[in-house]
Order: C-alpha cells, then structure tokens, then sequence
C-alpha cells in the first residue's frame, strides 16, 4: 500500500517536471504584451488588451515565421529522407554481412556522435561560401544527414540484428526469387525500425540550432528555432515574449503530434540504439 | 512438393564469396562514410589549416601565416580557461543532478503498471522539444519581469534578477538544461534497469537484503553499463552547451560556454583563424572528457555496447 503511493506521487512529479513549463509557455502565449511588460508574475493568463488568440493571429500573419516553417519542415523531411535511406545501407550490410572495415564505421559513427558541432561551423561557414552552399537548404540538409547518420546507424543496425534472416533463405528455398524475398519477407519486417530511425532523425534536424544560425542569413533557408531567436519584434531591448510564446508553441505542436503518436516505437528506438547498439 | 534446391552461391571457393561480401559490405556503407567524413574530418583539417593564418573575413587579403601564435593567445587568455571552466562546471552539474533524478525516474517507470502510455509520452514532450523553445521558456520563467519563479520561491525578492549576475544565471542555464535532458537518460537508465533480473533482486530480497542494500549491491552493479553510456553521452552533450546560453543570456555575466566562444569568434567576429584554433582546442578538450569518462568507469565501450 505504501509502495502503491509512492508510485502515484512519483508518476505525478514525473508529470509536473515535464508539463508544468509546457503550461506555463502555453500559458504565456495568451497573455497580452502590455499585462507582461507590466510586471504580472501570475502563471495563468489574466484578460486584458490583446490577451487571448491575438498573438497567434499576429505571428501567423508574420511572413519572417512562416518561412521559417516552411524551410524547417522542408528542409527536416528531406534530411531525414535521405539520411534514412543511406543508414538502411549501411545498417543492413553491418548486421548483415561480413566485411572489412565493419568496426571502423562503427568507430567512425560513436566519433561523430560526440563531435562538438560548433568546431565545424567556422570551416564550414567558409567552404559553404566558397562553393555557394551558404544559405540555401542543401547547406543546411548536408550537415544535417551527417549528424543524424550515426543514430540512424545505430537503431537501424540494433534493429536489422533482431530479424530472422533466415526467412529470407527459406522463402527462396520455397521458390521465390531474392529480391521477391527480400521484398516480401525482410521489408515489412524492417520497416518499423526504419520508421523510428527517421522519427529520431526528425527531431534531430528539427531541434537543430547551431547550423541554423551560422550557415544561414536570410529567410530563404533559416529553420524555426534560429529564426525565433532573432526575433526581436518592434522594441529590440524588450523581447515581445507572448508573441515568441506563440511562436514556440506552434513550432512544438509537430514534435507533440509525432511523440503522441508514435511514444512507444521513440521509446524502443532511444533505447536500442544507445544501450543496446 | 519438394523445391529444388538451388546451388544459389556457389559452394566452391569460399574466399570468392567472402570477398565478394566484403565488396558489397564496402559499398553499401561507403555513402554513409564519404558523408559523415565529408561534414567532419574534411573540415576540422581545415580548421587545422586556418587556425595557423591570422585570418578574418572582414579582411581576406590581410591573411598572414601565423604558425601557433593563435594557440598561444587563446591559452594564455583568461577569457579562454573562464569559458572552459564554466562548461565544465555545467557539465558536471548537470550530469550529476540528471543521474539522480533520471534514475528516481527510472525507477518510478519501472515499477509502474498503470497509466504506462501517459507517462511515457509526458516524459518525451522534454525531449522532444526545441531547446531553444525550451531556453526561452525556462528564461521567461526567471524572469523578474513575467516569470513566475521568483513568486514561487520564498527566499527570494520578487524583484531578484537572476539574469543579473553569474551564479545565480548559471543555475538558470542549468535548470534548463536539466529540464530538456532528464527524458533522455532517464529512459536510457530504464532500459538498462529492465536488464537487471528480477531474480537476483527477489533473491537478495529473500535474503533479508535492505532495500538500500538490493540498490547498492545487486542494481546499480548490475547496470554498470548502461549507466556509462548515459553518463558519457550526456557529458558530452552538456560539453556541447550552446543554445540555452544564446536564448538565455547570450553569454552575458560570464556564463558563456566554450562553445559560445567559439562561435563568437568565427561567426559573429568573423576571426577564422582564431575561431579555427579554438575549434581545435574544443574539439581536443571533448577527446580528453570522453577518455576521461571511459577511463574513469573502466568500460571498454564497444564490449559494453554488445553486451549490455
């Protein structure tokens, strides 16, 4: 009985820590701009000027943010797209075959995961002028599949090792010809750890804000959260924070979508990728 | 009905079809090397190269060769070992305060039955979430102005200014940087808990094995893995420490990371044959943490990663 209580009190401050500073932006984004520059420490929004919807309408009427979207759910799909497909190689002939080389990709793979993105951003900044990559979306697209790769790598390979190969064989014992086999039998089986590989490859690029800001200067290819750091709105030294508020809230609403939807494979795929490897 | 069996790859000359595996192997991963080395190793040679001209972009045709004068600058620059001490100071912080509350976390989700699904999905929405979203999120909340923190907390003024000074801006930064991270290792840390068996803990239990004692004795030795690797992808990670600091303070009051600094540099002064150095030296000193980490937990990381 006691253990019973402890769990449910421990269930709700898991839910606390991660929610209450959810609420508390989501709350923040239906404040009006004049209540918060007039010192209202209160956590729920109070009525007031512009209180309400108001600093949706506002940011969506913003061309600056809706630019932003757009490249970053262009430029985040066709990363994780590309970066799917080149770890599915990579990961079937590490699971799959043997061959020289296997431990130095893996070795490759774990370096690039630790890397430390700012080091790059300075040469990169310079090539990417030099070949005219600065600022366009495969400027952006390329860093970004590098980056990824390594996870990609690691849950598809964690994931490709638990399927019964041997399926394989014996559906072309049973006369079906390799890639009938491999079509029918190893691609339904595969594709759930594909999916998730490119759900955590999608939050990757997503989340990004380090290439964002530095190899991008203007609108046609700056991804959401640089483009909300820069926001300055019409006084510079006071942030417009309700107006970001908003902003932040409808940047978040895919990540929402996507961990309301798919929780348990994310879970599974975190987990295999790091620990089990 | 019996299928024929096909003689499908030939049984003679095994070295033949080994090699011929090696040289499928090789090109299915080979896109995958070329790119991941394309966005790293090429440009950190670069960098290599750049970080010995007194180069800035402002003035590309006042590039002077310099040899490691930038190296020696940066090193005997207090701005330099400030910066590398605060990023360390985050990184030990968090990461200890984070193994702490994501095995509390762990633990919870562990044992609980109910409510499963909910649970998980709340502790991805951190994860989840930009961390800049998150940095502003966190920075309002501080804030004297329209946060709501300093009504919350009794021992402080309402109009503290947490922003307003190093210590107390730091422990902003990393309450942040806890909040976003927490998700990922206690989720790690779950995994690893779900390989202790539950055997060994109901025989220790048996036993008459206190519950500190199961934890000391039989779980935490049992994840010893499980935990490294948190701990060091964490670490690494918190070495990284960039987007908080941008949205929170922008580096002001001393609270800029190395990476901060580095950027600052290359981006926003255009210095790349300073920024090039400290670069290098960035990526030096994370070499030297993960050693550290691998060393300090005597774990071979690849043994760990097949047996774990």
């Amino acid at each position: 009985m006691k253990n019973r209580i402890g769990l449910v009190v421990g269930c709700l401050l898991i839910m606390v820590w991660c929610l209450l500073p959810v609420a508390w932006i989501i709350s923040l984004s239906f404040k009006s701009q004049t209540a918060i520059t007039n010192g209202s420490p209160g956590f729920f929004p109070a009525d007031g000027e512009g209180a309400g919807w108001s600093n949706y309408r506002d940011v969506l009427d913003n061309d600056q943010f809706l630019l932003a979207i757009r490249n970053s759910i262009g430029i985040s799909l066709i990363a994780t797209v590309l970066s799917v497909v080149v770890a599915t190689l990579a990961a079937y002939a590490i699971a799959r075959l043997e061959f020289r080389g296997k431990k130095a990709v893996l070795t490759i793979a774990l370096a690039i995961a630790m890397f430390p993105v700012v080091s790059l951003v300075g040469p990169l900044f310079d090539m990417w002028r030099a070949v005219g990559l600065y600022d366009t979306w495969p400027g952006l697209i390329i860093p970004y599949m590098s980056f990824t790769l390594p996870l990609a790598i690691w849950t598809l390979s964690a994931f490709f090792r638990e399927i019964p190969w041997e399926m394989e064989q014996a559906a072309q014992v049973d006369g079906a010809t390799s890639w009938q086999a491999f079509r029918k039998v190893i691609v339904p089986l595969a594709a759930p750890g594909v999916f998730t590989a490119a759900i955590l490859t999608f939050f990757f690029a997503w989340n990004d804000f380090v290439f964002g800001i530095s190899l991008t200067s203007t609108e046609s290819a700056r991804p959401i959260p640089a483009s909300l750091s820069f926001f300055v709105g019409s006084d510079p030294f006071n942030r417009p924070a309700s107006l970001l508020a908003a902003g932040a809230v409808i940047a978040t609403i895919p990540i929402v979508v996507i961990v309301l939807i798919f929780q348990r494979k994310i879970v599974a795929g975190l987990t295999s990728g790091a620990v089990k490897g | 009905m019996t299928a024929p069996v096909k003689p499908v790859k030939g049984r003679p000359a095994v070295s033949d079809r080994a090699r011929a595996e090696t040289r499928l192997g090789q090109k299915l991963v080979a896109p995958a090397i070329v790119l991941m080395l394309l966005v790293t190793a090429f440009p950190m040679l670069r960098a290599l190269y750049l970080s010995t001209f007194d180069y800035a972009l402002t003035a590309p045709d006042e590039r002077d060769f310099v040899g490691i004068s930038n190296y020696l600058t940066a090193l005997t620059d207090p701005l330099f070992w400030q910066t590398t001490g605060v990023t360390v100071l985050y990184m030990v912080v968090t990461v200890a305060v984070e193994l702490v509350i994501g095995f509390a976390f762990a633990m919870v989700m562990h044992r609980v039955i109910f409510a499963r699904g909910v649970i998980r999905t709340s502790i991805l929405i951190p994860y989840g979430i930009i961390t800049v979203v998150s940095g502003f999120a966190w920075q309002f909340a501080f804030s004297f102005q329209n946060g709501f923190v300093n009504g919350w907390l009794p021992f402080v003024g309402d109009d503290f200014n947490w922003f307003g000074q190093t210590g107390s801006a730091v422990v902003a930064i990393m309450v942040s940087e806890i909040w976003k991270t927490t998700p990922f290792m206690s989720l790690l840390l779950l995994a690893g808990l779900a390989q202790v068996s539950e055997d060994m803990i109901e025989a220790a239990k048996v036993d008459g094995a206190t519950w500190t004692q199961r934890l000391t004795k039989v779980i935490l030795p049992n994840m010893r893995a499980a935990i490294m690797v948190a701990v060091l992808f964490r670490a690494l990670d918190a070495y990284r420490i960039f987007d908080n600091i941008f949205v929170m303070t922008a580096g002001a009051v001393k609270t800029e990371s190395i990476s901060f600094l580095t950027y600052r540099q290359t981006i926003e002064q255009f210095q790349l044959g300073m920024g090039s150095a400290l670069s290098v030296l960035l990526f030096l000193s994370v070499l030297v943490v993960a050693f550290a980490i691998v060393k300090l937990f005597r774990v071979d990381l690849a043994q760990a990663r097949q047996e774990s």
